[in-house]
């Protein structure tokens, strides 16, 4: 039953596994968008005076960073079933569907941390920054999109590189849910062949890539944006982090 | 038991389900440290090959998502199993011991993270340190015991706070290879008590529970470890 590495298995397997591989980047790169539009402006009102305002924010972060994002997915996925008022609505048929509720769980999920993120960058641009800024007359709308916005930017940019990495890493859950992502594609095809170490090796070497690749390619693009700033110690990204 | 928490008289197998949560978590947690000590150590070694050992280990684990790892661990491991026993001949079934592969597997992934926290904080400890207490005559084991790990470890605490927090929401993986833990009963219940979602959310508060009351301890931790410590 176990044989050598069987690499012509893996050579048969390619096309299915690049199938997956498409679905594994299209929702991180879909997982990624959602979240930026949703934690951009919840992030800044995060960091609002008013508890009312950054109270209910902190309460939806707190349980989607408290809680595994496993369970958000099956909350979504099995759970939403439960309301008659779901499954008679009109987009029942979006919210049946695996892909889709990966797309939901996973945004709410990755829009949790990143609020987080973005609203501890904001709270550490400098105040002599802000000050000159009013000094000069600028609008409070003004300060945030010339002065807080490029400065945070530059002071989240680390964390939000291992965030990336950890959503593609974390797309792998979406095979749990009838998704035909890599980690699906390989699981259906053990399922046939009764071969995990090649699939799961192959897959996991692929991940590997992707992980490396991300990191690279965003601190290129770090370097770019900041070369002005050359000399100044920056966060080195060696490595994922924990988030 | 509250009554939110009953779910049609299957809620307790939900607390259950939290306790070998917590087991599995613990258990995952001591090898992680375990390993995170002696991967720091080899990255932080003069011999080149055990160099290259504990940083390819904490490059390659922490870039392969803990699912496939799960996977490969359980489902590879029971065929290498049934391949090896089946050399004595005959057709042998074997059933891998959930608990203790999604132990092994957790520990394994989370030790590549620790192995960086600690790497870090090794490399803190200032060098003069170091070199005062050879001067003294201590050996290396003398030195790192004396100087090195009890420094290494209140710096690591931010660190190692998180990593407890991460690896506790991840021990949910281990419900991929029918291990009876929180994220798996509540699977398993779902259909009986027609309820997913309440069933769910109330796995989701237990969740809450356990990672509040961690972050309450990892805080004060934070609190004992930089005592002493003035902040720059």
């Amino acid at each position: 039953m176990l044989g050598p590495f069987d690499l012509a298995l893996v050579w048969s397997s390619l096309p299915e596994l690049a199938s997956g591989l498409v679905v594994t980047l299209q929702l991180t790169l879909l997982t990624i968008l959602g979240g930026i539009v949703l934690s951009v402006p919840l992030g800044v009102l995060r960091t609002a005076p008013s508890k009312w305002v950054s109270g209910p924010i902190w309460a939806y972060t707190y349980f989607f960073r408290g809680t595994p994002m496993l369970i958000q997915l099956f909350l979504i996925y099995y759970g939403l079933a439960q309301f008659k008022a779901v499954r008679g609505s009109g987009l029942w048929f979006i919210l049946r569907e695996g892909y889709w509720c990966c797309l939901i769980a996973f945004t709410l999920n990755t829009a949790a941390y990143t609020i987080e993120i973005i609203a501890g960058a904001l709270r550490n641009v400098p105040l002599a920054d802000i000050e000159a800024a009013r000094a000069m007359g600028m609008s409070p709308f003004a300060i945030l999109r010339r002065i807080k916005f490029p400065i945070a930017l530059r002071i989240l940019f680390p964390a939000y590189t291992n965030e990336v990495v950890f959503i593609l890493q974390s797309t792998s859950l979406a095979s749990l849910v009838t998704v035909m992502d890599l980690t699906g594609v390989a699981r259906v095809i053990i399922a046939r062949t009764f071969s995990p170490y090649e699939l799961f090796i192959t897959i996991g070497l692929v991940y590997l890539a992707l992980t490396y690749l991300t990191l690279w390619g965003f601190r290129r693009v770090e370097a770019h944006l900041y070369r002005h700033l050359r000399g100044r110690p920056v966060a080195v990204v060696e490595g994922p982090a924990l988030r | 038991m509250p009554s939110f928490l009953d779910l049609k008289g299957y809620g307790h197998l939900l607390i259950d389900g939290a306790m070998i949560t917590l087991s599995v978590g613990v258990a995952a947690m001591a090898v992680a440290l375990s390993l995170g000590i002696m991967g720091a150590l080899a990255r932080l070694s003069s011999h080149a090959a055990l160099r290259g050992l504990g940083t390819t280990y904490a490059t390659v684990i922490r870039g392969i998502p803990e699912l496939v790892l799960m996977l490969l661990v359980y489902y590879g491991g029971t065929v290498l199993l049934q391949w090896l026993l089946s050399l004595g001949g005959g057709d042998v079934r074997v059933d891998l011991n959930a608990f203790l592969a999604g132990t092994l597997v957790l520990g394994f992934v989370y030790g590549a993270y620790a192995t960086e926290i600690f790497r870090g904080a090794f490399l803190a400890i200032p060098k003069g340190q170091v070199e005062a207490a050879h001067a003294y005559g201590m050996t290396n084991g003398q030195v790192f015991f004396r100087i090195k790990l009890p420094q290494a470890w209140r710096l690591a605490i931010p660190g190692l706070g998180n990593l407890w927090l991460t690896l506790l929401k991840a021990t949910s993986i281990t419900s991929v290879i029918g291990l009876t833990e929180l994220a798996r009963q509540a699977d398993l219940i779902k259909a009986p008590t027609k309820m997913p979602f309440t069933v769910f959310f109330a796995a989701s508060l237990l969740y809450l529970a356990m990672t509040a009351i961690s972050d309450l301890v990892r805080i004060r931790a934070e609190r004992w470890a930089s005592s002493g410590f003035r902040r720059s």
